[in-house]
């Protein structure tokens, strides 16, 4: 299982998917209407660590998140 | 260090603090930013969220790069609301000479506005609006739409 947590001022509640890698996420939150303009300007973290490329396997007990446009100061 | 805190900054503190704290470690000079929540667009405020994990380790990482070049950065950030003329954000750097410092704290403030894990909303009439068009998306973002 993999958690999948939505930061910031994204309100949605976290999910728990069994997925093994962020492409089929990726299919999973582009049915959801309201997320679909989170995923065009949304990063994302495995474990902690940015993510450059869905080509990350997941495995059970990974921990996604979702990181919408920041501003600090 | 990073110094999270809730609500507003002690300032005068804060600074008086992190100079104590270099006084006899041989820097020749302290460069703080300090930033101030101003009146805007009719705005009460100011709100943030954070992401510590991934703050931590963005801020680790600049300290390490501080390290390499003899200097040392220290930062302080308001979680939740912070009112007008209020501040949310102190950055700090140290270093033997002027020069790395002063280009090392715009550096370092550039590069927090662009990536760290931290999220404003603006106040108004007692609600939390999330100031999205004062944002930058973090570089990489988009791979999943």
């Amino acid at each position: 299982m993999v958690t999948v947590e939505f930061l910031g001022p994204i309100q949605k509640e976290s999910l728990k998917l069994e997925i093994a890698n962020l492409s089929e996420l990726a299919k999973i939150l582009q049915n959801d209407e309201e997320m679909r303009p989170w995923l065009e300007n949304s990063a994302v973290a495995v474990n902690d660590m940015l993510v450059n490329s869905r080509d990350v396997e997941l495995k059970d007990g990974d921990r996604v998140a979702l990181l919408p446009p920041v501003c600090g100061g | 260090m990073l110094y999270l805190y809730d609500g507003a900054l002690d300032v005068p503190q804060i600074l008086k603090d992190w100079y104590e704290q270099e006084a006899n470690s041989n820097y020749g000079a302290y460069i703080p930013f300090v930033g101030t929540v101003r009146s805007e667009d009719g705005i009460e405020g100011l709100s943030f969220d954070i992401y510590e994990p991934i703050l931590n380790s963005w801020f680790e990482a600049w300290q390490r790069k501080a390290k390499e070049r003899g200097a040392v950065i220290k930062m302080a950030h308001s979680r939740g609301d912070v009112m007008l003329h209020e501040s949310s954000y102190i950055a700090a750097v140290f270093s033997p000479k002027r020069r790395v410092a002063l280009e090392f704290i715009d550096e370092f403030v550039e590069d927090f506005k662009a990536s760290a894990p931290i999220w404003k909303y603006d106040l108004r009439g007692g609600k939390r609006i999330y100031a999205l068009d004062r944002s930058t998306a973090i570089k990489g973002s988009g791979i999943l739409k």
